[in-house]
């Protein structure tokens, strides 16, 4: 499984969920601010990176979260 | 970079104030489903915290913890000739408090007293100017005062802040002495996150309004506040905390050629459980190097620090330990300190 669904899961405590790249997974029952602070951490522990809050608004689906944590580990 | 160090200047003890006034968050359901409020006080940590009632405000905090602290160290008041306040949540808006706390304290007209309008970073901030006024030999004993009402900042229908703030006050007393060893401290600022935690509306830029003091749903989750109450940006903060805290704390670390094994204690601001706890697993530290009142307390701002040390320190500050301090938080501003403590007299905590 992709490293980023992974850490999504983990952030959410979805275990039993099936994720699609197209799920907008803002809209899981599951997400709520709280769990956007474990994301946070998760991604920080996981890929060293941090996602902003303007550029974090504007992802929608799973497979965007995985291109901008793809992006930010590149450069 | 800014970096100050003092050799034979330090605390001689410290005191904290609280208000008897408890909260209990589980019970603090006016606004919020038990559901919801269960959730949060899970996530931050928080299960107490103190409020002021009315007509208190943070300088009382700080005048119970100054007599308090002054009687234990049996000061004379004449030998005292610096008050600093540390504060966001100010008796007026002039005078400064500090000055009215000189009077209030019976403290000599020869004393020179300011505030400092600092929030979490500010009691390394506050520390570092008292240490470098007192290092210039024009002052015997600098009282600093730490105190915040940050309840009365933000909106207790906003659950972004609703259940993280309390009230407290703290006095140090900081002379010079040649027991105490080195003190190194680092300041930092980044204003262009200004508007990651701030209160819109009340000062001159945007002054008061009837607008301005009208509640109103302010997102998407139902969140209501005024323009006048305090606001943070949750995420943003805890990004900006992960980015930059670790960092400066190695610096210092490693220009004063320090590790962790010569560190006593770790004294973050105390902001959150969550946030504390993975700053503290990201930096490695021992869990019992970084002691935690967040549960009892909350977050008091630029009060969390010294209230840590009060309540979590008190009989494990004999002899000589070396504390690393750091502060951060609106401004954004960040302060760390790695400060030698030489027998600091931790007064028992006062409950007015």
């Amino acid at each position: 499984m992709n490293k980023v669904i992974e850490v999504l899961i983990e952030a959410l405590e979805i275990e039993n969920k099936e994720v699609k790249l197209t799920d907008n997974f803002k809209e899981y029952p599951e997400w709520d601010s709280l769990s956007r602070l474990s994301l946070i951490a998760l991604m920080d522990e996981a890929f060293e990176i941090q996602i902003d809050d303007d550029t974090f608004k504007k992802i929608d689906s799973v497979e965007k979260l995985i291109a901008e944590v793809e992006l930010r580990m590149t450069k | 970079m800014a970096t100050l160090s003092f050799n034979n200047i330090g605390a001689l003890g410290l005191c904290a104030a609280v208000p008897r006034n408890k909260i209990d968050n589980l019970k603090h359901t006016q606004n919020f489903s038990s559901k919801d409020v269960a959730e949060v006080v899970s996530k931050i940590g928080v299960e107490e915290r103190r409020f002021a009632p009315e007509g208190m405000c943070a300088s009382d905090l700080c005048y119970a913890a100054a007599e308090k602290l002054i009687a234990d160290l049996n000061i004379d008041k004449s030998e005292i000739d610096l008050i600093v306040f540390v504060s966001q949540t100010t008796d007026f808006r002039m005078p400064a408090t500090s000055i009215l706390l000189q009077d209030k304290l019976k403290l000599g007209k020869q004393t020179a007293a300011f505030d400092i309008g600092l929030g979490c970073s500010g009691f390394v901030y506050g520390m570092s100017i008292v240490y470098s006024l007192v290092n210039s030999g024009g002052f015997k004993n600098a009282l600093l005062l730490n105190g915040e009402t940050r309840s009365r900042v933000y909106s207790q229908k906003d659950r972004k802040t609703a259940f993280l703030f309390g009230d407290a006050g703290t006095a140090v007393m900081i002379s010079k002495h040649e027991k105490f060893g080195k003190s190194t401290f680092d300041l930092n600022s980044d204003g262009s996150l200004g508007d990651l935690i701030k209160m819109d509306h009340g000062g001159y830029r945007n002054p008061t309004t009837p607008d301005s003091l009208t509640e109103k749903v302010v997102d998407e989750y139902g969140n209501i506040r005024s323009g006048e109450h305090g606001y943070m940006n949750g995420p943003e903060v805890f990004n900006f905390v992960i980015r930059e805290i670790p960092r400066s704390i190695k610096s210092l670390m490693k220009q004063t050629e320090n590790d962790e094994s010569k560190i006593d204690f770790f004294i973050f601001h105390q902001a959150n459980t969550f946030m504390n706890n993975y700053l503290a697993e990201k930096m490695k530290l021992p869990k019992e190097k970084c002691p935690s009142n967040i549960r009892d307390f909350g977050n008091t701002s630029s009060v969390s620090i010294p209230l840590a040390i009060a309540t979590e320190l008190g009989d494990k500050l004999n002899g000589s330990k070396t504390l690393f301090l750091s502060g951060f938080g609106v401004g954004m501003s960040w302060a760390n300190a790695i400060v030698s403590f030489q027998d600091c007299k931790i007064s028992p905590l006062v409950e007015i």
